[in-house]
């Protein structure tokens, strides 16, 4: 469904990522693994083109995306979790669902704001609040939220579980898997490997831009050398 | 009791053009981020359109027909300057499409004078609204009445728009983060295109809508555009209603000056304007700006360097052909190079606190001018020698920046070059309307200086020794240790902070250091030309200096200078054609899209490539 291949993107100067390549199946929930500064987050804003690649390629149902405008990449059905959320805190809790609308896909679950607030219902609660005055883990619900209102079929969570509580943790853990049921394909990034195990099928782990493994977790927990060298502190 | 009656009504129905423009330029910077200068240009072709059609349109129908077809043909020329001027460089940092907008101002006074000629036009006036309505003995012209009622309606109306609709929703978010209402999918292009749309169709609304009350003229885009900035500022860029509530205070505070305090009636507006200020600094309505909060990481600017052996060999050759001019050269050339090495400084000292500082003065003018009037008053009031007096222009700028600087720096990004625009028109209003003291429109005449110094040659190698140092040693402060503080601050005022720069001082220093050397240029203007004028301080010269400063490179160190001194010979020689401002205004925005890099950039990438190195090594 989504194919990377030989992506070098960089700020500035410095060289962020380095020939990377993998692919992504539809119905998987894929795990991105790797310190900070691994490059999880740039391999998001890249596949979104919100940083701009120097070279390589993605592409998304077999069309290259690479480049598109990030609105045009967005309406092709992938739904963007920016990890600092990034939420209109001016707006109320259902503006911020309004920009994230989208016209029904046919091959993606279709989302509306009723069936988000049953989804998250500490978000109907708050629904004409503004987004300034919400904890944690409300936020990253609402994002989340925001951008199920597009209807995509591929999600991007840039590390959903950073900065909430872990009764949350544990909810949001469920949620994903629930999308997983609804066929919806997630890549998420993750520092957490306890959660990423939990929600994922398969994992991918960066260091400094490269592509150090990819594979199941069970082949993961063979290779402890791998997870002692690029994931624990 | 019924006169104060009647001139309360006059500011509200004065407020309604204002209010129009206001909202207009508002609604487009909030999501754009532009503040668009041309603004004024709009509400000017707005009037223009309005007179050619209310003479072919007749009855009431044609009146308010011809109303709201000027503003949907203004909106229209909106369209076209966004998808031309700026769609090309939103990517650039602020500045560029602030400068392409100058272009812009330019091109539209030029096409305006070649549809509609020089000679002012009178506004029709309303049918069926001719007449006067008696209120408490006073009479009231039922046009101010009508647009009392209107105007209300136009804010109900786009408050609707804003906070009700799906458009309003995607506008205000787009205000906040427009990165990522893009990548949720909305098409960033035509929401920047509509916003442009609709706020330029406010402008022309604004323009024509005035029309029975003032007519229209070659001269009202730059007349309502400072005020316009005024009321902005007070409401708090970016609220609709922040921009009724000022435009009516400032509007009825206009109509009471007139009447109670004839002679302050230009400086009340920017007294009232800094009170707000410094009581709420993002105006009435506003809310605090959060720089750089998802900023584009854009390539790290290259570090300035001091000039190496080969930079400082060419500065010298050209310092000595310089010195050599009096000998071959002309009268003529003597003088136009006189007039060059003094907006190379005053260029200079802007560029320091923009450049080096990262503060975007809209105002510099106000130290030019302050330095020369200081000199001239001195000069005039206490027969001072020349001497004195011209040590006296730096001096007296430098306080007076010392003054603007508190206040301003307070501020940052736009609300501090909004307030840097207001105090210099203050100081411009001040000058104007004070005619005992400055003689006004007529100036300061007689400001000769001392026999040593007199004749054109001398005064010509005066100023260049003057001129040339003052340069040198801005750009020694560059690299200074307060140079790096001062670009510490620029780059991070958080970070430079956790270092220990006290960055207030700083910028303090800064801005006041930027004012003197401003103040030291003015000084060697009042004498070369023996007299100074209220232009000197006015709007034109402030953009003049951000102009050259662009065109020459804003991330070099020479640009200022160059652009200033290619500015003022081309000038010379483009006056001279009927419709220069057209041609200068059309170059501007080539440059802002062709080569954003300036001359120095552009001329200093060529040459690396060809492997000729213009800096010096930085030490390790």
């Amino acid at each position: 469904m989504l194919e990377i291949s030989a992506l070098n993107s960089f700020y500035g100067k410095a060289h962020i990522l380095n020939d990377l390549d993998f692919s992504i199946n539809r119905g998987e929930v894929v795990a991105l693994l790797g310190r900070n500064g691994a490059g999880k987050t740039t391999t998001m804003k890249s596949i979104m083109q919100l940083v701009h690649p120097k070279s390589g390629r993605v592409s998304f149902d077999g069309a290259d995306i690479t480049s598109l405008p990030s609105h045009k990449i967005a309406r092709l059905g992938l739904g963007y979790v920016p990890e600092e959320r990034r939420i209109f805190s001016d707006l109320t809790i259902l503006e911020n669902l309004e920009v994230g609308r989208q016209k029904a896909r046919k091959d993606a679950p279709v989302w509306t704001v009723e069936a988000l607030f049953e989804l998250f219902p500490n978000l109907w609660e708050r629904r004409n609040n503004r987004g300034k005055a919400m904890s944690g883990g409300e936020q990253q619900m609402l994002t989340i939220a925001r951008t199920l209102m597009g209807n995509p079929k591929l999600l991007l969570l840039d590390e959903p579980s950073e900065g909430i509580a872990p009764v949350i943790v544990e909810q949001m853990a469920k949620t994903i898997l629930r999308f997983k049921e609804e066929g919806l394909t997630v890549i998420i990034s993750e520092q957490n490997l306890h959660f990423a195990r939990i929600v994922a099928d398969r994992a991918i782990i960066l260091e400094s831009g490269e592509k150090k493994f990819d594979g199941t977790f069970t082949d993961l927990e063979n290779q402890p050398d791998i997870r002692d060298a690029y994931l624990s502190v | 009791m019924g006169l104060f009656v009647a001139q309360l009504l006059t500011g509200l129905a004065n407020a309604a053009a204002l209010f129009l423009v206001a909202s207009g330029l508002s609604l487009i910077f909030g999501v754009t981020r532009i503040v668009n200068f041309a603004h004024g240009s709009l509400y000017m072709l707005g009037a223009y359109f309005g007179v050619m059609l209310m003479q072919s349109l007749p009855g009431a129908v044609g009146f308010w027909g011809s109303i709201v077809l000027s503003s949907l043909i203004v909106g229209a020329i909106g369209i076209i300057i966004e998808i031309c001027v700026l769609r090309p460089v939103y990517r650039a940092p602020e500045l560029f499409q602030l400068v392409a907008t100058f272009g812009v101002i330019l091109v539209i006074q030029d096409l305006t004078l070649m549809f509609w000629g020089a000679e002012d036009q009178l506004g029709p006036r309303a049918p069926g609204l001719k007449s006067v309505v008696r209120i408490l003995g006073e009479p009231i012209p039922q046009y101010d009445l009508a647009l009392i009622v209107i105007t209300p309606f136009i804010l109900l109306g786009l408050w609707w728009l804003i906070s009700k609709t799906r458009v309003g929703i995607l506008v205000r978010a787009a205000t906040q983060d427009r990165e990522m209402v893009g990548a949720l999918g909305v098409n960033q292009s035509w929401l920047f295109t509509g916003v442009f749309f609709l706020g330029s169709a406010l402008a022309g609304l604004g323009g024509a809508i005035q029309l029975p009350k003032g007519g229209a003229d070659l001269l009202m885009d730059l007349n309502i555009i400072s005020a316009v900035f005024v009321v902005v500022v007070i409401g708090g860029m970016g609220s609709i209603v922040g921009a009724f509530v000022a435009s009516v205070l400032i509007s009825v505070l206009n109509v009471f000056g007139v009447a109670y305090l004839p002679q302050s009636t230009l400086v009340l507006m920017y007294v009232v304007m800094a009170i707000v200020l410094l009581v709420r600094p993002y105006g009435l309505f506003g809310r605090e700006e959060k720089a750089g909060e998802h900023g584009q990481a854009g390539e790290p600017d290259r570090p300035i360097r001091p000039a190496g052996v080969r930079g400082r060999l060419f500065a010298a050759a050209l310092f000595l052909a310089l010195a050599l001019v009096p000998v071959f050269g002309s009268n003529f050339t003597q003088v136009l190079l006189t007039d060059i090495l003094i907006f190379c400084l005053f260029a200079a000292s802007l560029q320091f606190m923009l450049s080096t500082g990262g503060m975007v003065s809209f105002g510099h003018a106000a130290f030019f001018g302050g330095g020369a009037y200081a000199a001239a008053l001195l000069v005039t009031y206490a027969d001072s020698p020349m001497e004195l007096a011209f040590l006296f222009a730096p001096l007296a700028a430098g306080l007076l920046a010392v003054v603007f600087g508190w206040f301003c720096i307070r501020l940052s990004g736009v609300y501090f070059a909004m307030l840097t625009l207001a105090f210099s028109q203050l100081v411009w209003s001040l000058v104007f309307q004070w005619y005992d003291v400055t003689g006004g429109d007529d100036g300061l005449v007689n400001i000769w200086p001392s026999a040593w110094l007199s004749g054109t040659t001398t005064y010509y190698y005066f100023t260049l020794i003057v001129g040339v140092g003052g340069i040198i040693f801005l750009r020694h402060l560059i690299h200074s240790p307060f140079g790096y503080s001062l670009r510490a601050t620029r780059d991070s005022a958080r970070q430079a902070d956790a270092t220990g720069i006290n960055v207030t001082h700083v910028q303090w220093a800064a801005f006041a250091t930027a004012g003197a050397m401003a103040g030291l240029a003015g000084g060697l203007f009042v004498f070369s030309k023996g007299s100074v004028f209220p232009n000197e301080l006015e709007i034109e010269k402030s953009f003049d200096a951000l102009i050259v400063v662009f065109l020459g490179g804003v991330k070099t160190l020479s640009g200022g200078v160059v652009g200033a001194a290619f500015m003022e010979s081309v000038k010379d020689w483009l006056t001279r054609l009927e419709y220069w401002r057209l041609i200068l205004g059309l170059l501007i925005i080539g440059v802002v899209i062709v080569a954003p890099a300036g001359i120095v950039g552009t001329l200093r990438g060529l040459s690396e490539r060809l492997g000729l190195r213009w800096t010096g090594e930085t030490t390790r």
